[in-house]
């Protein structure tokens, strides 16, 4: 059961200042300032960004306005990943606010999925939702669910309500207390400049000994090299929500806490940064 | 609730222990033993070992085990040498106890057994009354025996002093063996031990009631067990009408016995007077041909077990009726049952000798709904395992009557060469599956049944497990092992019918008599039987006897012991009952205000990506105008909501109200609803308060409040509230808060906020836990003596309520009488021999009148006599309070600390429910719940203490007088010696609290008393100053502000009770103040401001976790913020005035 709303909250509200900037391609009516926002680290950059694309639209002109999409230092930032996802890969460690390229032209094709509605958001968490729940319980009690407990899970995302969206999703997150955990955690883990867009495989919260698993256990099966030895110089930071959670933590109690709207706990790997 | 323990013996004969929050069962540290019996209560559990001794197992706790011995000098004066040892023939001894009658003198006084150790030499008491006595503690009399005075007069011709001397006991944690007292001529050592009767009296503390059983059915009770004497004096014979083979003792008034005929035998007259009871009656078992061999007792149960092991309970048992109603078979078969704590049950399977579990009883349904089995792992502690043949050879020894049957086939067709070659090999674990398999097969088995015993012992060889690591060191012959039954052969059981005994037993019982039978076999069998690793890991437990006296389980107790966790150490529940106490989890939530920190705290300018909107509910009600019209008024209320940008809820409450016939719009902000401000945790300078019914509220001190020109009035704090269930709570100014339940439980505060009553409404569930508190409920049953039928539930037509509350306006019933909402009952309704004032043998208390005050003897001027009944009842709640087990306390006191920094140790100060003193060890602002209890020598049981900014600690005695402590210190947390200071004169002190220099002290009449002349060379002050009356409890602050709960305020409504009140004018050159502040007026209990020091003369805003008090907003109209500062306690009326308790 998940009890510590405290945790809960903290996740939930992450707040990430971003300024948003005009891309120097657009070809705009005069200039464009940058726009200031606060993002939630949960929700998606499609469902958050209304305000800056109207604010850039007022000086454009309406046929050079295609799709919008983000930059980031060159990287087009993927939509359907969350946004603390995609600062914690991407731009962790730099100074704030996070400066995103806003584009409205020259769409890439062959890094991004098109978006044109938030209802693409919507089937997207909707199916990451239905993913983890199949992992964590067979997808039984995401398919219990009615239709209108789906809609508080999306609007609980989308209008950033907490108590709505948890009202549904603590459902999501029970377990038989016989078995001390779901059957699978969903995770992935993420690493910036990969070829693979992520690893994900199965792997149960608790050990066939009956044992519970911890981050490092997990690391230690899917992703070795970010273990660092005993006396080695620390290589890679392990990084959930902008936050190093100590290796020791039950995974069990990360994925029941620690995981984004989308249920998957998203784990980014990062190289240490050197001075 | 605390975690107890539930004993029990595998067939080996090892204790272990099951907690009720663990997985495992733990082998008894003092392994050295093999038992077959165990009786277990909270404190203690007794046992028989196979030695067939009786031992006590006493559980360590902080506080020692104290007898104080005592022993009187005496003396005479004569002309020539003056008060000297020469006595006149006639007088008593010149050493004796207190009558006089007893010669004792000093070098006589032995310890009562070798588990006691002298704590001291023998010294003189001089504390005579709650005075002090001159040197030499020597009181006057003119003659003995007569009033002793402490001062001497003309006529004081003898004079007596008081020695005393203690003495601890020291055997905890291990098995004491108890002396055998051995009369008769043969042999006949004890067989069966029961313990209960803890709930019969509570005088003296701790009585338990112990029955123990012989092998020659003889029935004894062990006198004088009490907390000062654990093990008990001597043994003392009880008629039965029988022979008994078997004894159960509930916590209450039933005992009860089986025979060797298979009958019960309830123990009657049972009551506070005499625990032993007078009588026996018979309860018959439902088939005469299927006796009973096992029973089992507690509150309202009775469970037994038959000769066919089948398990019966007994319907409609209780205190009135301990005969019940009739049988109820189970359908299930147990070799055992055991009634614990709350009437729980526990049972071992007479098939596959687990632990059963029964689940779902509770107050209306004590037979329970289920059987469950306990599969908790025993504990891989392998070093721990004494030799194993000794164990084997208690197994052996304990189920001689089992151990035959693999013999027993060698008569028929069974290839006994096999048999011996499997036995041989197949380890231990032949033995137990012996057991598991041959226990059901019992008497007809053996008589009819060839092919069944067959099939048993095939099964026997299928189930057998080779284990290589067996190894063929130290054989040694089986029986060897019954041979150690020796001491049968003197016994009776040779003139026993052997279907009967085997019957009787229930296979735990040593008896063997088929031994001839199958000595043939026997002495066949001598194969290496050594083996050092039969601990090999998934043996299943197989037990002989469980013990659930010490249990404390309730029907909805989560119990984590259905669940094995194969062979693992590693308990799941450890983290997911309480993650918020590892460091994993502490580490996340450090970095995630860290990150808050980095990522949002500095752009809080930024706007919000997602917009949130505002709630807003409006309704209406009424408000109770205090000014003009004084009367109800209807007014508008709405609270507006909205989250902010950081999601937490900001809220307004408006009150509009029609005023002078123009609309205003007011915001009077009873409450101003800043979620997080009432949410998050209160400053480490809140004020905390308990109401009478328990509930603790908590108050944010402005810097104006203790102003010396000019003060915010009390009544202008804003209370809230926090979850739990309190009687008393106490703090410093570092955050540390304790607590005491009404049951005396001790809790230390979490730190969170919420809980109870917010169930589910706030956010926060971090450091909440569940909390609950027992309380009794009391009624009156009121008589009216008149000439014919002496005392009778027939009043006068004018008198009260024949049953009624204590005020007698109201009936009470004990029908019809509630627990308070959320409170269940949890208990019976039963006499209450502690109402104060006293009572006599059946409760009563007398007085002339209706009302009137009542005493507890019969004077002929005594017309009317009432008694009280309680009956108790319990809450469970959530709140921020973590619990301090294992003591009970009645007074506590933190230090108010000067010093700032997170490892110093912070001075607490305790009295345990039994009156000890004792000293919290290890208490910093880090780790606030401490470490251990360190227990301070007295003389006598205290009641109360405090202790000041420097370390002055004053307590007071049970006897109401006080006591200073030398020489406290950082350096000497416990001090040096207690001096005594007499209370105000006539006057017994109940409580003190000490703050920077001031010393207050209220005295059971509801007296408040200041200490004069205090001064750093003299902290013991010289005089008890009078202050105020009606008067209940005092608490002195780190700046000496002086506040109280006071009785008999007479604020603008009717005299109300329980009124927090703060002294007005309290300045260094006025410690005693001027007047006082009427506060929140009605119905509080405690409040203590020892965590306010914010001084008002340098009026900076002391930091606090959270944000600034909750501010109270400027009220309009002069209603709620122009109240002026009265005084309202009744000054300077008589002293001693008893207040009325409300």
């Amino acid at each position: 059961m998940t009890d510590d709303r405290d945790v809960l909250r903290d996740v939930w509200f992450g707040r990430i200042p971003t300024c948003f900037v005009l891309s120097q391609d657009e070809i705009t009516e005069r200039e464009a300032e940058p726009y200031y926002l606060l993002l939630p680290r949960v929700s998606y950059l499609m469902l958050v960004t209304d305000k800056a694309k109207k604010h850039f639209q007022k000086v454009m002109r309406q046929e050079d306005v295609g799709e919008m999409w983000f930059e980031y230092e060159g990287v087009p930032l993927k939509w359907h990943y969350p946004i603390g996802l995609l600062f914690d890969l991407h731009a962790s460690n730099t100074a704030l606010p996070w400066n995103i390229i806003v584009h409205f032209k020259n769409f890439p094709e062959t890094e991004l999925l098109h978006c044109l509605t938030k209802d693409a958001v919507e089937a997207h968490f909707m199916s990451c939702i239905k993913e983890a729940d199949a992992l964590k319980h067979k997808g039984q009690v995401i398919n219990e669910m009615q239709k209108k407990d789906h809609k508080h899970l999306w609007m609980g995302l989308q209008n950033d309500k907490f108590d709505q969206f948890w009202a549904i999703n603590r459902k999501l997150m029970e377990y038989p207390t016989e078995e001390g955990g779901f059957r699978y955690v969903p995770f992935r883990i993420y690493q910036p400049l990969s070829d693979r867009p992520f690893i994900q495989k199965l792997f149960r919260p608790i050990s066939s000994e009956g044992q519970p698993h911890n981050l490092g256990d997990l690391l230690k099966e899917m992703f070795p090299v970010a273990l660092t030895s005993e006396d080695a110089e620390k290589q890679y930071q392990v990084v959930i929500h902008g936050i190093e959670p100590m290796l020791e933590t039950p995974l069990q109690w990360l994925s029941e806490h620690l995981s984004y709207p989308d249920n998957f706990l998203h784990i980014s790997i990062l190289s240490v940064p050197r001075d | 609730m605390p975690s107890s323990l539930l004993w029990a013996v595998d067939v080996h004969g090892k204790v272990y222990t099951l907690s009720t929050a663990s997985q495992y069962w733990e082998l008894c540290r003092d392994a050295s033993l093999e038992f077959k019996r165990l009786a277990a209560v909270k404190q203690c559990c007794w046992g028989i070992a196979s030695d067939q001794q009786i031992y006590i197992y006493v559980h360590l706790n902080e506080v020692p085990i104290r007898y104080q011995e005592e022993t009187f000098e005496n003396q005479r004066w004569n002309p020539m040498d003056g008060f000297c040892d020469h006595l006149l023939p006639s007088d008593r001894w010149q050493w004796s106890d207190i009558t006089g009658l007893k010669h004792q003198p000093l070098k006589e006084f032995k310890l009562a057994s070798q588990h006691w150790e002298w704590e001291s030499n023998w010294y003189v008491d001089e504390n005579i009354g709650g005075e002090p006595t001159d040197k030499g503690g020597w009181t006057y009399a003119i003659d003995f025996p007569a009033t002793y005075t402490k001062s001497k007069r003309w006529n004081s011709c003898v004079r007596r002093r008081r020695w005393i001397r203690y003495r601890r006991y020291k055997s905890c944690n291990t098995w004491a063996k108890i002396p055998s007292q051995n009369t008769g001529p043969l042999p006949d050592p004890f067989h069966d031990i029961a313990v209960g009767g803890w709930e019969i009296t509570d005088e003296p503390l701790g009585h338990l009631s112990v029955w123990a059983v012989t092998v020659l059915g003889k029935v004894f009770y062990r006198e004088n067990i009490n907390d000062q004497n654990p093990e008990g004096s001597s043994w003392t014979e009880i008629q039965t009408v029988g022979e008994v083979v078997q004894i159960a003792c509930g916590p209450c008034d039933l005992v009860c016995a089986v025979l060797w005929e298979g009958q019960l035998i309830m123990r009657k007259g049972l009551n506070r007077e005499n625990p032993k009871g007078n009588s026996w009656q018979i309860i018959e078992p439902q088939n005469s041909g299927n006796g009973f061999v096992q029973v089992s007792v507690g509150v309202n149960v009775l469970w037994a077990v038959t000769r066919d092991r089948k398990m019966w309970f007994r319907r409609g048992v209780c205190s009135e009726n301990p005969i019940g109603t009739g049988w109820i078979c189970m359908n299930i078969e147990m070799m055992m049952v055991n009634v614990g704590l709350n009437d729980q049950v526990w049972g071992i399977g007479s098939e596959d000798r687990s632990i059963y579990f029964r689940q779902g009883v509770t107050p209306t349904e004590y037979s329970g709904k289920a059987w469950k089995v306990i599969v908790a792992n025993r504990d891989q502690d392998r070093s721990s395992c004494a030799s194993s043949a000794t164990s084997l050879v208690s197994a052996g020894y304990f189920f001689g009557d089992e151990v035959r049957w693999p013999f027993q086939p060698s008569t028929s067709d069974v290839d006994f060469s096999l048999e011996m070659e499997g036995i041989a090999e197949g380890t231990e674990n032949i033995l137990e599956t012996i057991e598991r398999d041959g226990c059901p097969h019992n008497k007809d088995v053996a008589s009819s049944c060839p092919e069944s015993k067959c099939d048993a012992v095939t099964s026997v060889f299928e189930n057998i497990s080779f284990n290589d690591e067996t190894s063929e060191k130290s054989p040694q012959p089986i029986f060897e092992s019954t041979s150690a039954q020796s001491w049968l052969a003197g016994g009776r059981q040779a003139l026993q019918d052997d279907a009967k005994l085997d019957d009787a037993h229930s296979g735990l019982s040593p008896v063997n008599l088929d031994l001839a039978e199958t000595s043939s076999a026997s002495a066949a069998a001598i194969y290496p039987f050594g083996i050092e690793e039969h601990y090999v890991t998934d043996e299943q437990s197989l037990w002989a006897w469980v013990s659930g006296g010490g249990c404390d389980i309730e029907a909805h107790t989560q119990l984590s012991w259905f669940n094995v966790q194969s062979g693992q150490t590693f308990s799941i529940q450890s983290f997911s009952s309480y993650p918020q106490q590892t460091v994993w989890r502490k580490q996340i939530v450090q970095q995630l205000i860290e990150r808050s920190k980095r990522e949002v705290d500095d752009f809080k300018h930024y706007e919000q990506a997602v917009e949130q909107s505002v709630w807003i509910k409006k309704g209406t009600m009424q408000w109770w105008r205090d000014g003009k019209p004084h009367k109800w008024t209807d007014v508008k209320v709405a609270l507006e909501q909205f989250t902010g940008n950081d999601g937490k809820r900001d809220g307004i409450f408006f009150i509009y109200y029609t005023y002078n016939d123009e609309k205003k719009l007011a915001v009077l902000s009873l409450a101003c609803f800043d979620s997080r401000g009432i949410h998050g945790p209160p400053s480490h300078q809140a004020i905390w308060s308990v109401t009478c019914k328990g509930d603790i509220f908590v108050s944010e001190p402005s810097p104006s409040l203790e102003a010396t020109s000019h003060p915010m009035p009390s009544d202008q704090l804003y209370w809230r509230q926090i979850g739990g269930h309190l009687r008393m709570i106490e703090c410093n100014n570092q955050g540390i808060v304790w607590g005491i339940g009404y049951d005396h439980t001790t809790w230390v505060y979490t730190g969170g906020h919420g809980g109870g009553f917010f169930q589910g409404l706030t956010g926060s569930t971090d450091n909440i836990y569940t909390q609950s508190d027992v309380m009794c409920v009391y009624i009156y049953e009121n008589q009216r003596w008149n000439p014919l039928t002496g005392y009778s539930s027939r009043g006068l037509p004018t008198d009260r309520y024949m049953w009624s509350d204590a005020s007698g306006l109201q009936e009470c019933t004990k029908a019809h009488t509630k627990p308070p909402s959320q409170w269940t009952w949890v208990s019976d309704w039963y006499i209450d021999f502690n109402a104060p004032g006293g009572t006599d043998r059946n409760g009563w208390q007398f007085a002339a009148d209706f009302p009137a005050s009542y005493h507890g003897y019969k004077t002929m001027k005594d017309f009317v006599r009432r008694r009280r009944w309680a009956r108790k009842c319990k809450t469970v709640t959530t709140g921020p309070w973590f619990e301090v087990a294992p003591i009970g306390l009645r007074d506590l006191s933190l230090i108010p600390s000067m010093s700032q920094s997170a490892g110093d140790q912070v001075a607490l100060w305790a009295i345990s429910t039994k009156g000890d003193v004792l000293c919290r060890m290890g208490v910093t602002k880090q780790n606030a719940m401490g470490v251990s209890w360190l227990h301070i020598g007295t003389d006598q049981p205290f009641v109360s203490v405090s202790i000041g900014t420097y370390y002055q600690v004053w307590a007071i005695a049970k006897d109401g007088s006080a006591f200073y402590r030398g020489s406290v210190s950082p350096q000497n947390s416990t001090g040096d010696c207690w001096y005594h200071i007499p209370s105000p004169s006539k006057q017994k002190l109940i409580q003190v609290s000490v703050g920077r220099t001031s010393v207050c002290a209220v005295d059971e009449n509801g007296n408040l008393w200041f200490r004069q002349g205090i001064s750093p060379s003299y902290p013991q002050g010289s005089v008890w100053k009078h202050v105020s009356t009606n008067v209940r409890k005092v608490s002195v602050g780190p700046l000496d502000q002086v506040w109280i709960v006071a009785d008999k305020v007479q604020g603008s409504h009717s005299l109300s009770c329980g009124t927090v009140c703060h002294r007005l004018g309290v300045q260094p050159q006025e410690p005693i103040g001027s007047c006082w502040d009427y506060g929140i007026g009605g119905g509080w209990d405690y409040v203590t401001v020892r965590a306010n020091s914010m001084d008002s003369s340098h009026s900076r805003v002391q930091s606090t976790p959270v944000q600034e008090p909750v501010k109270l907003p400027p009220t309009q109209n002069g209603t709620a913020g122009a109240k002026s500062i009265k005084s309202l306690v009744v000054e300077q009326h008589e002293p001693d005035g008893r207040a009325v308790k409300c």
